[in-house]
Order: structure tokens, then C-alpha cells, then sequence
């Protein structure tokens, strides 16, 4: 019994790094400064864009430097999870009080073909009154996407009249420089999201 | 790594997998605080959450609803696949002996489709949930805030959110469609 355990064990540690390439996410342990909320990146995730916002005008990830952004992928059809975390985005800044206006809330759809410039003005505000809607071609989209490892996929039933996107649900924090800080997934309480903000500021300006 | 912390993670891993319960004859439910949230004009889509608790000893299981403000309405679910959100029709949703189901973000929902008109904030959207053996029950619920986490506890106390399933339907049959 206990000589197969070892083999228990690294199956397991296998299973759950074959999880980790999959997604391919390698996120460390989060140090001390960052303990509260949000997963500390230490793989090149992130990068420039050029997309279009719900005003039709075309925006580049330079629009955001200069202050924080928290970017979130998700599409408009999507009645549960998006919203949930779009609203916890919208009071995590809240939280921050004063300083929540250095930070700036995006949504970039991963459904372009539903979520035109117009679709996306009328769903935005019902969050935030700054939260930015990105769209983009097809091209684009997946480059995005795939710069910040987000997995998204089309997918229907015989049931369906209507196609649903399985994706990854994270939060991106993304420093004034452009450098994705922080991820968080699905579920970060937005007290630990804002907590987790404004340590990274703290350790900013501290430094 | 010890053996204690692998039957901790076996335990885990066996704890997080549902137990669902086997059914029995049950005519008896509280509904508390339907609720869903606002939508633009564009979304023709919504999800509704609340509560459904059996008044008693014996199981249930909700198979359907229909709005009359919706062209289409669904039961799904999530399964998250690793950090993988992958929505789902689900046959039924049980609701066990003595126990609830919570319909909540990120879990369960009735997902209205093709909404004929937006849903705004404080109003209300009739709904028909029907349930294997309490049959049909007519709901409202309440429209919150588009990022609204939970049902707020003002629209819970100016919204009938209780309601006795028992009182609603005349018929209990066991009838799946």
C-alpha cells in the first residue's frame, strides 16, 4: 500500500502541473507584498493591442498608460459569470475610494462577432461609468487574447438558437508602465482585489 | 509529503464531488429572493438566482421555466474546468430532502433567453419554475443592479420573496417533459 503512494503523490503533482502548461499560466507563490487576493506573474503575459472602443474609435494599450488597468475578457451574451465579475471590478473600485480614479476598468470582448462598438456602449455603463469596451476583428481579438493566455472558445447545443463562449475568467491588474502586476481569478472578493491594488501602489511609490 | 497530507488531499478531492440525493414523492417548497439583473437594450440575455428549499423530508427536482418576457428559458450551470468557465444546459436541478438548492453566480441559473424587453433596475420578471413532483409555481423576480453580486436585502423585503410552492400548485404528478 504505501509503495504505491509515492507514485499517488506524483501523479497528482503531474496532474496538476499539466494543468498549469495547459493554461499556460506559471504563476508563482505569491510573496508577502502581494499575499492578499492577487497571483503574482512571473511569466511574459501581456503586451501591446490596438483595438476598437465602444466610441468605434481605435485604441492601443499606450491609452492606459500612465495609470492602472483592470482588464477583464468576457462578451455581453454572457448572463452570469461576466457580469458578476464586471460588478466586482466596479465595487473594488468604489473601495479604493480616491485612489480607484488611477485606475481604469476595461472589458475586452472575446465574442467580436456579437459585440460591435454599438453593443458594447449600451452594456458598459450598466457597470461603470469608465469602464472601457473593447472590440476588434477576429485577428485581433485572438492576439489580445492570446498575449494575455486567455483561452476562449465558441460553443453549442442542439438546444441552443444561440452560441455561448466558454473562456478563462480572470482579472488582469496592469501597472502604469504596462506590465501585467497581477491576475486575479474568478471569485477574488473585490475587498481583496482593492486590498491587493493598493499595495501595489503602496510598493510603487515606495519604491 | 506524508501520507496524512495525501489522505487530505484524497478527502478533498472526494468531498468537492456532489452528492445528489434520490427522489421521493415531496409537494412542499420555499422560494426566497428570485432575483436577476438589469440589461441593456443589445442583451437579450439574463440569469436569474435564488433559493429553493424543501419544506421537508422528501426531495425535488426543478425541470423547466418559462417567462412570458422571454422567447426561450434554460437551466444551466457552470463547470469549471480548470480557471475554464464552461456554461451548460443541465437536465434538472435537485433540490435535496430537507435542504436547498442555490441558484447563485458562478453556479446554477435559469438562463432567460431572447428577453423581449430590457430588465430594469426594481422592477420584476414573472416567472413559471416547473418542479418534478410541486409542479408548477409562479415567481417574480426582482431586477437588480447589471454587477449586482447578490439579491440586495431591500428587494428582498419589498418583493414577496417567500413563497409556499404548496399553496401555488393543485397538481403534484411526476410529470417530465
Amino acid at each position: 500500500m504505501h509503495r504505491k503512494l509515492p507514485i499517488i503523490v506524483v501523479t497528482l503533482v503531474v496532474a496538476v502541473f499539466a494543468l498549469g502548461a495547459w493554461l499556460n499560466l506559471r504563476v508563482a507563490e505569491p510573496p508577502e507584498n502581494a499575499a492578499v487576493g492577487g497571483m503574482v506573474v512571473n511569466v511574459n503575459i501581456g503586451g501591446p493591442f490596438e483595438l476598437t472602443d465602444h466610441t468605434g474609435a481605435r485604441m492601443s494599450d499606450d491609452a492606459l498608460r500612465g495609470k492602472y488597468a483592470l482588464i477583464y475578457f468576457g462578451y455581453t451574451f454572457c448572463p452570469d459569470v461576466c457580469p458578476t465579475e464586471l460588478g466586482e471590478i466596479a465595487v473594488a473600485l468604489d473601495e479604493l475610494g480616491d485612489a480607484g480614479k488611477q485606475v481604469t476598468p476595461v472589458m475586452i470582448t472575446i465574442d467580436p462577432e456579437r459585440d460591435t462598438p454599438e453593443i458594447l456602449a449600451e452594456y458598459v455603463p450598466l457597470f461603470h461609468d469608465r469602464l472601457v469596451g473593447l472590440t476588434g476583428t477576429e485577428a485581433e481579438i485572438k492576439d489580445v487574447a492570446e498575449k494575455y493566455r486567455v483561452f476562449y472558445r465558441r460553443f453549442e447545443d442542439p438546444s441552443f438558437t444561440f452560441y455561448l463562449m466558454d473562456h478563462t475568467s480572470f482579472v488582469y491588474l496592469v501597472d502604469p508602465k504596462g506590465a501585467v502586476a497581477s491576475m486575479f481569478r474568478y471569485g477574488t472578493p473585490p475587498e481583496d482585489m482593492a486590498a491587493a491594488i493598493r499595495q501595489h501602489m503602496r510598493a510603487r511609490t515606495d519604491s | 509529503m506524508n501520507t496524512r497530507f495525501v489522505s487530505a488531499l484524497l478527502c478533498v478531492l472526494f468531498l468537492s464531488s456532489p452528492a445528489w440525493a434520490h427522489e421521493e414523492k415531496s409537494e412542499h417548497l420555499t422560494i426566497t429572493h428570485p432575483w436577476s439583473r438589469a440589461t441593456a437594450p443589445s442583451q437579450k440575455v439574463g440569469a436569474v438566482f435564488m433559493t429553493i428549499k424543501t419544506n421537508g423530508n422528501t426531495p425535488d427536482r426543478l425541470i423547466g421555466a418559462q417567462s412570458p418576457d422571454a422567447e426561450d428559458v434554460q437551466i444551466h450551470g457552470h463547470m469549471m474546468d480548470g480557471d475554464v468557465m464552461r456554461m451548460r444546459p443541465v437536465d434538472g436541478i435537485v433540490i435535496p430532502a430537507d435542504g436547498e438548492a442555490v441558484l447563485e453566480p458562478g453556479g446554477f441559473h435559469i438562463m432567460l433567453i431572447g428577453l423581449k424587453a430590457p430588465l430594469f433596475e426594481e422592477t420584476v420578471i414573472p416567472l413559471t419554475l416547473e418542479f418534478e413532483k410541486a409542479g408548477k409555481v409562479e415567481i417574480e423576480a426582482v431586477i437588480e443592479a447589471a454587477g449586482a453580486r447578490a439579491a440586495s436585502s431591500a428587494s428582498g423585503a419589498k418583493m414577496d420573496g417567500e413563497k409556499d410552492a404548496g399553496k401555488n400548485n393543485g397538481h403534484g404528478g411526476g410529470h417530465n417533459r
